[in-house]
């Protein structure tokens, strides 16, 4: 494992933390007053920071110290975190955001922004008022922090005097070389780890005159030693001007794999300022554990092995140091909460994976592999129904033995399908998360008040799907900040709510994701859409269009309601681009819109895309497969139920009601006449429209799940055809785009709408 | 593959040598992926007539274009006896439907002639040159150009 390998898992880890933060930060929000969401979020960025700084990237970690500062106070009760202050730290989260993102891919961030943070963030801790409110509540003063030798209270913490780096202010006391006393105990991870006390005894003694003394009242007799444990502890009095936060510093990489107290044995009649990532002093000095049993896990080891694990066994020491950014999480944990450390195992753990959200313990593996091995499975499959096929070809009486085992092989693949399947299914949380910086951020532009309401978001899906989901989110929910949601003024004028509510919400039917955004602003005003419409030639001036196609209308090239390019819109994104993208995930989009009340649109997102349920259907001698979630039933016309409509039109009557026959083989041009309908099968589908067609296949072979093969990988997008797969015999078959064959039968040929796509 | 590396060292170039009709051309050997028989593909709608449609390569689905018909000559009648040349081409396999193929050349850009001035697409839309050879004429075509016209058509 090289350092950009290590690099990279830092990074990854950076996300989970940042989707921590701006969690806890939104639940705070919410009312949440718990000591643990405020000690989660100051972790996520403590070990941020931590790990920013083992990389040298010095940007995020001064950002980072900035922040923790600020929610130090929080943490301590000495900043109310009321919506102002939130409001700050959401906005923080967001730049320490950017600021990772340019770390690892480089780029640049708004300085002036960032700046602009830090000074917001500084006056907090410094206990003024959050700039942009005047009611806000004063922060208590930080002047009037307890004295440090304060015993742990009752929330569990230790509320600490804050450290300035320059000592300014009315703080200013000078501190002339004050004493300190230092016991230092390292456990043997210290030294598996590579790390060498002599050497960070050697660089505290670059501190200031030093007198130091080993304690080795734990070395046990030659016999029962155990080479690879840990028995001597220092005891070591500096004394040196630099201050707490640098002997901390000489300990850095070491903290978590030693017991370190530091205690000022002289501080003369200085206020004693201590690092406020430390509210250590109250914790007892336990040797107890490392010497009764030498061996015994801490939980903090527990963790870090668990973590070491999952990395490849093989590079286990340089994934040991990434682990200890994990680790951190617990190991602050449980000096935070300044309890026994004994009882450190149990908090950590509870810790680590409230952090990392997961309870169960993962492992993080390539996203190549796991492609890998689902195309692997897909062979599998292919390969399995391959092989049936032609036994029970050459083999017609079926020997019971084969028949049996192919049977059984079939259910394995099935199940192992399944289960590659599942590794790659993650919750939507993350892109969610993301849609609230979105919101914040257009908020904040336009000047409009949003909340953003968020439901199902654990609701699982492909890895691959969540992440092509959030660009057109992104620009979904810019559309309906930007043009749904009216003004406050505006809606307090119409009687609404001021604040306006954007609800994105996810939930499984029928074996596909639907994701469902919703605002309650005013809705599409449906002249303004038909007349751009008409300006831009889409429509004819006299057309008769139903509310439902006018809405749809806003999905075709280059159309913008806006009127004047704004900072939002007009970036030449539109929602053709939208529809396009869900339509390259296999997905649909729908819109229905209440003037006045806002407008719902509706995606409809195949769960993976790799298999999908088809009915395998004969079309003009082709075989054709049409996804099972589309169709509705299945009927055989009879004639007395075919209508003619028109001059070419045929309905089909179902229980009492009329719908359109659609011949399939005829509008893919795989034939010039219209089928027989009475001597073909109809598919009764339901486009996502809601528009329900008789589609009219020659016949229906079967249902089989298949394996969905690009055809866009080698060629391009095919009107009318969704994508291929391989079917048994090993000949290539058509995967229907049932939407695309509905809104071909509602007038315009394939051809034409994708034409329109092209112009765009 | 010693063969291969001392012509290329040498400057020299190898390219693939095919028969449509009674005309040869030929492609760089570096875009040529396999050569394979015939096997019946399956048909798309909506695609130009020089689409034949799809076949199943290993797993990938491989777009068949029938040679003759793109380059605007009379369109092949496939037989098992017509072989397929599956070819890179950019980021995209393609297998090209070709009658035989004939030869593999080794030559150096001296021997490569630029394409006779003839007022027709053909030539400035894929001729790249000819080539003399024993007599025979064998024209040099790109590649590319057959499939960015694809896509540019089909998008």
């Amino acid at each position: 494992m090289d350092m950009n390998e290590i690099k990279e898992i830092f990074f990854q880890e950076c996300e989970e933390q940042l989707a921590e933060l701006e969690s806890g930060l939104l639940r705070l929000n919410d009312g949440d007053r718990d000591p643990e969401t405020v000690n989660a979020v100051f972790r996520a960025v403590h070990s941020i920071k931590g790990g920013a700084g083992a990389f040298g990237l010095d940007d995020l970690v001064s950002f980072a110290h900035v922040f923790e500062t600020t929610l130090d106070c929080v943490r301590s009760n000495r900043l109310e975190p009321s919506p102002e202050v939130l409001k700050v730290m959401l906005k923080s989260a967001d730049v320490l955001a950017d600021l990772t993102n340019v770390a690892r891919d480089g780029g640049s961030v708004d300085q002036a922004r960032s700046k602009q943070l830090i000074r917001e963030l500084e006056a907090l801790a410094n206990g003024e008022a959050p700039p942009a409110s005047v009611e806000a509540p004063v922060a208590k003063p930080v002047a009037a922090a307890p004295a440090p030798a304060a015993a742990p209270n009752d929330q569990g913490f230790v509320p600490v005097a804050f450290s300035f780096d320059d000592f300014g202010g009315e703080e200013e006391t000078l501190i002339v070389h004050p004493t300190y006393d230092i016991v230092f105990k390292p456990k043997a991870d210290l030294y598996s780890k590579g790390n060498e006390a002599t050497l960070l005894l050697r660089d505290l003694s670059r501190l200031g005159e030093m007198s130091i003394h080993c304690n080795m009242d734990s070395l046990p007799a030659l016999e029962q030693m155990d080479p690879e444990s840990a028995y001597f502890s220092w005891k070591i009095s500096i004394k040196t001007d630099k201050g707490e936060d640098a002997i901390r510093s000489v300990f850095e990489f070491a903290e978590w794999d030693c017991d370190l107290e530091i205690s000022v044995a002289d501080k003369g009649d200085v206020v004693e300022v201590t690092d406020a990532n430390q509210p250590m002093q109250a914790v007892p000095f336990d040797l107890s554990i490392l010497d009764d049993e030498p061996d015994a896990p801490l939980g903090v080891v527990e963790e870090e092995e668990q973590i070491a694990a999952a990395q490849e066994r093989n590079a286990a020491v340089a994934a040991a140091e990434v682990a200890s950014n994990v680790v951190q999480i617990a190991s602050t944990a449980s000096r935070a909460v300044a309890e026994p450390k004994a009882a450190a195992p149990a908090a950590a753990a509870q810790n680590t994976a409230q952090a990392a959200s997961a309870a169960a313990p993962t492992i993080r593996v390539d996203l190549d592999r796991v492609d890998r091995l689902i195309n692997l499975v897909g062979e599998l499959v292919i390969n399995q129904a391959m092989l049936s096929q032609s036994v029970i070809e050459n083999d017609a009486n079926g020997t019971s033995s084969i028949n049996m085992g192919l049977e059984e092989l079939q259910q394995l693949t099935r199940e192992i399908q399944d289960s590659v399947m599942a590794i790659r299914a993650q919750p939507v949380k993350p892109v969610f998360q993301r849609m609230a910086r979105t919101v914040r951020e257009i908020a904040d532009i336009t000047g409009k008040s949003v909340r953003l309401v968020t439901e199902g978001e654990n609701t699982e899906v492909d890895k691959t799907v969540i992440d092509k989901l959030a660009e057109p989110l992104t620009h979904m929910i810019r559309n309906a900040v930007d043009h749904g949601l009216e003004m406050p003024e505006k809606r307090v004028a119409l009687g609404k709510n001021p604040e306006g509510t954007v609800r994105l919400t996810a939930k499984h039917r029928s074996g596909r994701i639907v994701i469902e955004l919703a605002d309650d602003g005013q809705g599409i005003n449906r002249e303004k859409v038909r007349q751009k419409a008409i300006d831009n030639d889409l429509i004819a001036a006299d057309a008769n269009l139903s509310d439902e196609e006018i809405d749809n209308l806003i999905f075709h090239a280059g159309f913008s309601t806006a009127d004047k390019v704004s900072d939002l819109s007009g970036r030449g994104v539109g929602m053709d681009v939208v529809k396009r993208s869900i339509q390259a995930l296999g997905g649909r989009i729908n819109i229905s819109s209440k003037p006045g009340h806002g407008s719902v649109f509706t995606m409809s997102l195949p769960l993976t895309l790799a298999v999908l349920d088809g009915m395998v259907v004969t079309v003009a001698g082709q075989t054709l497969v049409v996804p099972l979630t589309a169709i509705v039933e299945t009927l055989q016309p009879e004639a007395s139920a075919i209508h003619s409509f028109g001059a070419s039109q045929r309905l089909i009557s179902i229980r009492n009601s009329f719908c359109p026959l659609v011949d399939v083989g005829r509008i893919l041009n795989f034939r010039s006449i219209q089928a027989n309908p009475v001597e073909g099968v109809a598919l009764l589908v339901e486009s996502e429209g809601g528009g329900q067609r008789a589609l009219m296949v020659d016949a229906i072979q079967g249902q089989r799940q298949v394996v969905i093969k690009s055809l866009e990988a080698n060629y391009t997008h095919v009107p009318g055809i969704a994508a291929a797969t391989i079917l048994g015999d090993g000949r290539v078959a058509l995967i229907l785009d049932v939407d695309a064959v509905v809104s071909a039968s509602r007038g315009q040929s394939l051809k034409l709408e994708a034409s329109l796509a092209a112009a765009g | 593959m010693t063969y291969l590396a001392k012509n290329l060292t040498n400057g020299g170039r190898e390219l693939i040598a095919f028969r449509i009709g009674d005309q040869e051309f030929c492609v760089n050997i570096m875009s040529v992926r396999e050569i394979r028989g015939w096997t019946p593909a399956t048909a798309m709608p909506h695609t130009p007539s020089y689409v034949l449609g799809v076949i199943n390569l290993r797993g990938a689905v491989l777009p068949i274009i029938d040679l003759a018909a793109r380059l605007g000559m009379k369109p092949a009648e496939p037989t098992v006896r017509h072989v397929i040349i599956v070819a890179q081409v950019r980021d995209k396999v393609v297998g090209l439907l070709v009658e035989a193929v004939s030869d593999i050349l080794t030559v150096t850009d001296d021997n490569i002639q630029p394409t006779p001035d003839v007022s027709s697409d053909f030539e400035r839309a894929f001729a790249r040159g000819v080539l003399a050879i024993e007599g025979r004429m064998i024209c040099l075509i790109e590649l590319e150009a057959i499939f960015s016209h694809l896509e540019s058509e089909a998008a």
